[in-house]
């Protein structure tokens, strides 16, 4: 099946997944893919055993199928094209329209209701005596691609704002992203003017004064470019271009130098092909992350962020963000920014906010850069990717500063691809209006919360957040790593040896009963006398610690298509509640077993462990060095 | 000549003193034969830094006007900078370290006068010797023995004057098995795997030269070693070709005719000119703030040093994979068989001995294979990344070894008993201490500056309590089986503690393991308590 472990089976094709069974009858162990999660199916050459049949997946994971008969292998092939494919404007074929986990219509309606972006601006403190909701874009009329409530400058006339508007790509006129209260200053986003060589538009400049004089404190704003100055440049032959500092007063203008949609998609191709490479050197290893550029990328959109926020947070400053149509740079630096400005986006429930108000409701064209449909491949990019990337990078940085853990990264890594949540489907609020996929489809935001408990970092401190609030990161190129738990082969397909993250979470629960227990038996609060306590474990938490981890690589939690099936699910669930596909069985049926008092059971997946690596790294290759005698 | 006469000028006011993370501090300058002092004028709350001087790797001095400024690159990697009035006294302060950094005379080392209060010489000096090891494992005592033919270090100067062989074979043999080998490293015990028997020697090359000498007493030891077994495997970490080129220079490779059930596997493990060129680059590197990321990986790669730890960890999980495995026993060996022989059949002993994981088996292997088993450290540790000096036999493998094991520790963050924290404290102990546990290169050297008697042993002096605390896994949990390592290059990591320690990364990091402490011991706090508690109540 994939490409390190083989094993035999059968493959069932439903209407949504591929599911392969495998013969194995004391596992029967069952290996799900949506289809939609598929990206790509080939057909290499017939071998002598069958024709094979490889399945590239769109969270990376590879699997290869090996199927006897020819014929059978033409006709999956064709199914499987057609069924990860939805055609060009059929949203209606997609998962989340079929999906239907056993939630009732109000939980459902509540499910959408869960991330509330007006109570957002007002914990920011909008709307107040700097910036109002502006009612221009009500109906879309002013721009289709933004949401239909935004806040502007109090001064900002409407005749400014639809003025402004038509000076801009796509209509997407400057409005507010993120109001810092302490400073007064905010981050706000529009799209490139259409300057041309000479063009300019007096209500656009008045829209930017507006913008300075709606931060009392300071004389100018940044205006950040998030393109390369070149491209910039080149934009001005087709009329659009950037702000000439000569009409705008009051301006300074900073280029950033992050790159295009196409150039990244090539990128992150390279570093996907790194993360396959079978056995590389580790000369190969580096080359291929170098050449791939892809940490360059990621380093120039943190660079972005941490020159945003320094500017709001430390100078005070407004900061106007834009690169072309405002909607993949653009909002990959600002949702950067306010990571770092603000730590209620570093938790669970605020980065769900984050991505709703910055990614979702500003218009990121979701279904266009994730192919949820068989559009045009040049629009497909890795943008969210990157976001997602950096965020993970800031985690590896500041272990303590974030409530969530890699897992919630990677997990909405996958529902940005899959389609099983109408949360991410559509290019825009209206496009998903028209969808009316609130009525039709389950929001994702609120199923991730229910599941909150795998996705928090033990290492989380709130009052650190409190001292510290804004993260001042280092973008030195030493600091920023490959992120493995999504690119590499070898992390997924094995599961983590020792996950001491696992195990601190068990252990801040069982503190937590404790603490309850204790309460309980004294009925008083607790004064820790200050004595050496010896190392002393309960069977109960190494029980929980030696569990299989829940899974990293995500693709099972599908809660089934109707009753009946859901129950049938249940036991698989269980048994997929694993980082999938690769991992030696025989732990489940250990654990089942094991005595509660056996430590060793630790051990044994360590030992499961060993056989694969050691495969992999030095063994059994003796021969490689023929006795040369 | 008295140390004393090296200082001309002993204190400097009104310096500033610049360090990694700290703001710039005015105050007293003040040097010692020993150490260098700085005391800031900070009155409510005076702050002093003490830096010993033998921790100096290099000094560029640069003059302007009345003043200098020395910049001080320290062998643990820290960058200092002291601003000094005064042309003459800069002068003489650069002087002055530039001669007490490198004293060659090692009963003038610090560890010689360091008397802290809480310490004393009457302390117990090293946790393991040979005895101790031999007498903990009684599986052996059939087949084995301790032998004392190196009493005098005559037979081997760079061997301890005890160590384990197999009972077949007498003393005499021995000392022509040592003529045999190379420095007279002849085949010893160092490791014996309890669950299947099998055991790892180490040793130096044979001396069989360009015209295939042999040597009947070490054929016969070998062969006294697989006993009963059928074959066993020879770790030569040096390429074939190496191996082949030794011949002309009188060293060698034990030949298939005449050890005909040995099976030889050769693994280039680099060490020596080469490691010390790749540690070089690699902090190079590390201390380019450019921001272009390019420019970082191919420097990172350029330098090699994560290819050394990824060969060496590979090469040691084969020799554990030989023995646990397979059930076959290996001998090691490089050239000399002080370097990277002690680094992989450490690094193997790890993966597969549950005891060498704790805090007090690390060290006390640590002592085993490295002090006692004559590591030069002295040789190989004079100089770090920062020097000018002509590399004369400094070479990183101690560093390196302390990378292997940080790697398997961050592949198995439960498995071993101690801390990152110990990791960087004896990389910094290695090349600069107050204790005589890394002066001298062998335990002949050793026993002739006496320093069990002049000086404190680090070993002890981290097991006590109060250290402990912060070199102990707060996350330990025995395991009983190998923790087998990937070698994959995306599972092997930079050591960013270590290398890029002085840099605010890196106290990110470390709050971090404060806050997986703090919460291990409020838990297990909690846990007493409890139980206490529900003691009580029964």
């Amino acid at each position: 099946l994939s490409h390190l472990r083989a094993s035999v089976g059968t493959l069932y094709l439903s209407a949504t997944h591929s599911i392969f069974v495998e013969d194995n009858p004391e596992t029967r162990k069952e290996t799900w893919v949506l289809h939609s999660m598929v990206n790509s199916v080939e057909m290499p050459s017939n071998s002598p055993a069958g024709s094979q049949l490889i399945l590239r997946c769109k969270d990376f994971r590879v699997l290869q199928i090996l199927i006897p008969q020819e014929r059978d292998c033409l006709d999956i092939h064709a199914s499987l094209v057609r069924l990860s494919r939805p055609g060009v404007f059929k949203y209606s074929e997609l998962y989340c329209l079929s999906f239907n986990p056993n939630v009732n219509k109000e939980e459902r309606e509540e499910s959408w209701s869960f991330i509330d972006l007006m109570s957002d601006y007002r914990r920011m403190g909008v709307p107040n005596n700097l910036w109002v909701m502006t009612a221009a874009n009500s109906e879309y009329r002013v721009c289709d691609t933004y949401p239909s409530e935004l806040f502007v400058p109090k001064s900002a006339a409407p005749t400014i704002i639809t003025g402004s508007s038509r000076f801009r790509s796509r209509g997407r006129f400057p409005v507010l992203s993120y109001f810092h209260q302490d400073t007064l200053a905010a981050v706000c986003r529009c799209s490139q003017p259409l300057s041309g060589f000479s063009g300019r538009c007096q209500e656009d400049e008045m829209m930017l004064q507006a913008v300075m004089r709606s931060n009392p404190g300071s004389d100018f704003i940044y205006v950040v470019d998030t393109r390369p100055k070149l491209n910039a440049m080149a934009n001005r032959a087709a009329g659009k271009g950037y702000e000439n500092e000569d009409h705008y007063t009051n301006i300074k203008l900073q280029f950033i130098g992050i790159e295009n949609i196409h150039v990244m998609r090539s990128s992150q191709q390279k570093i996907i092909d790194v993360g396959e490479m079978r056995s590389p050197s580790m000369t190969d290893f580096l080359w291929g992350l170098e050449n791939s550029g892809w940490l360059k990328h990621i380093k120039a959109i943190l660079d972005a962020g941490v020159f945003i926020a320094r500017a709001v947070a430390d100078e005070g400053i407004s900061v106007l963000v834009h690169c072309s149509d405002g909607w993949d740079r653009t909002t990959q630096a600002c949702s950067v920014a306010s990571l770092l400005l603000d730590p209620y986006y570093r938790t669970i429930r605020g980065l769900m906010v984050l991505i709703e108000k910055d990614w979702i409701s500003f218009g990121h064209k979701f279904s266009h850069r994730y192919a949820h449909l068989d559009g045009d491949p040049k629009e497909v990019s890795p943008v969210m990717d990157q976001f997602l990337e950096c965020v993970w990078q800031l985690s590896e940085q500041f272990p303590c500063a974030f409530e969530f853990n890699e897992r919630f990264l990677l997990t909405i890594h996958t529902h940005v691809y899959s389609c099983q949540y109408g949360t991410f489907l559509g290019n825009s609020q209206r496009e998903r209006k028209e969808l009316r996929l609130p009525e039709r489809t389950h929001s994702v935001w609120s199923q991730l919360w229910k599941d909150r408990v795998d996705f928090r970092n033990p290492l989380f401190k709130a009052d650190l957040s409190q001292s510290q609030r804004v993260l001042r990161p280092n973008t030195t190129p030493y600091c920023f790593k490959m992120w493995k738990g999504l690119y590499s082969h070898i992390d997924k397909s094995m599961p983590p040896c020792q996950s001491p993250a696992d195990f601190l979470s068990a252990m801040r629960e069982e503190s937590q009963q404790l603490e309850e227990e204790i309460a309980a038996l004294t009925g008083r609060p607790i004064v820790w006398e200050k004595t050496e306590v010896l190392k002393r474990r309960t069977t109960h938490l190494q029980q929980r610690h030696l569990g299989p981890d829940p899974p990293t690589s995500y693709i099972q939690p599908i809660t089934g298509h109707g009753q009946a099936v859901a129950l049938k699910q249940a036991n698989q669930m269980a048994l997929n509640k694993e980082p999938n596909l690769y991992l030696p069985t025989e732990c489940h049926s250990k654990l089942k077993d094991h005595d509660p008092d056996d430590c060793s059971t630790c051990s044994d997946r360590e030992s499961g462990v060993a056989d694969l690596r050691s495969r992999s790294s030095s063994g059994g290759d003796y021969a490689k060095d023929p006795d040369w005698e | 000549m008295e140390l004393s006469e090296h200082i001309k000028t002993a204190n400097v006011e009104d310096a500033v003193l610049r360090q990694p993370l700290h703001p710039a501090a005015r105050g007293t300058l003040c040097v010692t034969g020993h150490h260098l002092l700085f005391s800031d004028r900070e009155e409510s709350s005076p702050q002093h830094f003490l830096l010993l001087l033998r921790n100096i790797d290099a000094i560029e001095k640069r003059m302007s006007g009345s003043s200098g400024t020395i910049t001080i690159k320290c062998k643990d990697l820290c960058v200092l900078q002291l601003d000094i009035p005064g042309m003459e006294q800069c002068l003489n302060i650069a002087r002055s370290i530039e001669t007490l950094s490198c004293l060659e005379n090692v009963s003038e080392m610090y560890p010689f006068f360091y008397r802290p209060s809480d310490q004393s010489l009457k302390d117990q000096w090293g946790l393991s010797s040979t005895e101790k090891h031999y007498s903990q494992m009684t599986d052996l005592h059939d087949r084995w023995r301790v032998s004392s033919v190196n009493r005098d270090y005559s037979v081997c100067p760079t061997y301890p004057q005890a160590v384990i062989v197999p009972k077949d074979i007498n003393d005499e043999m021995l000392v022509k098995a040592a003529k045999f080998r190379h420095g007279g490293r002849f085949p010893v015990l160092c490791y014996y795997h309890r669950k299947n028997g099998m055991v790892i020697m180490r040793s130096s090359q044979p001396l069989t030269g360009a015209n295939r000498k042999r040597c009947r007493e070490d054929e016969l030891l070998l062969q006294a070693v697989i006993d009963g077994s059928d074959k066993g495997y020879i770790i030569d970490t040096r390429s074939s070709q190496q191996a082949q080129q030794a011949r002309m220079t009188g060293g060698g490779f034990e030949s298939k005719s005449c050890y005909s059930c040995w099976k030889r596997l050769h693994r280039q493990v680099e060490r020596g000119k080469a490691l010390q060129e790749s540690l070089i680059k690699l902090v190079e590197a590390c201390g380019n703030d450019s921001h272009n990321m390019d420019r970082w990986l191919s420097k990172l790669e350029n330098s090699k040093w994560l290819s050394h730890v990824q060969t060496a960890l590979s090469t040691a999980g084969l020799l554990a994979e030989c023995v646990e495995r397979d059930g076959h026993s290996v001998l090691v060996h490089c050239s000399e068989g002080t370097d990277s022989t002690l680094l992989i059949s450490t690094v193997a002993q790890l993966i597969m001995d549950p005891c060498c994981r704790t805090l007090e088996g690390f060290l006390a292997l640590l002592e085993r294979e490295w002090v006692q088993a004559g590591h030069p450290f002295q040789k190989r540790c004079a100089h770090s990344a920062y020097s000018h000096a002509r590399l004369q036999q400094e070479s990183p493998v101690f560093l390196l070894l302390l990378d292997c094991v940080w790697q398997l520790l961050h592949q198995f963050p439960l498995a071993l008993g101690f801390s990152e924290a110990l990791l960087l404290r004896l990389a910094t102990e290695a090349y600069a201490s107050s204790y005589g546990t890394f002066l001298c290169n062998s335990d002949k050297e050793r026993s002739v500056a006496i320093l069990s008697m002049k000086t404190l042993c680090l070993f002890q002096a981290l097991l006590r309590p109060k250290e402990r605390r912060c070199y102990a896994n707060p996350l330990y949990e025995r395991t009983e089986l190998a923790i087998w390592p990937s070698v994959h290059p995306q599972s092997l990591q930079l050591w960013r503690g270590y290398f890029l320690r002085w840099t605010q990364q890196a106290r990110h990091l470390e709050e971090a393991q404060e806050e997986i402490r703090n919460m291990v011991i409020l838990w297990e706090k909690m846990f007493e308590y409890v139980c206490f508690n529900f003691f009580m109540l029964s």
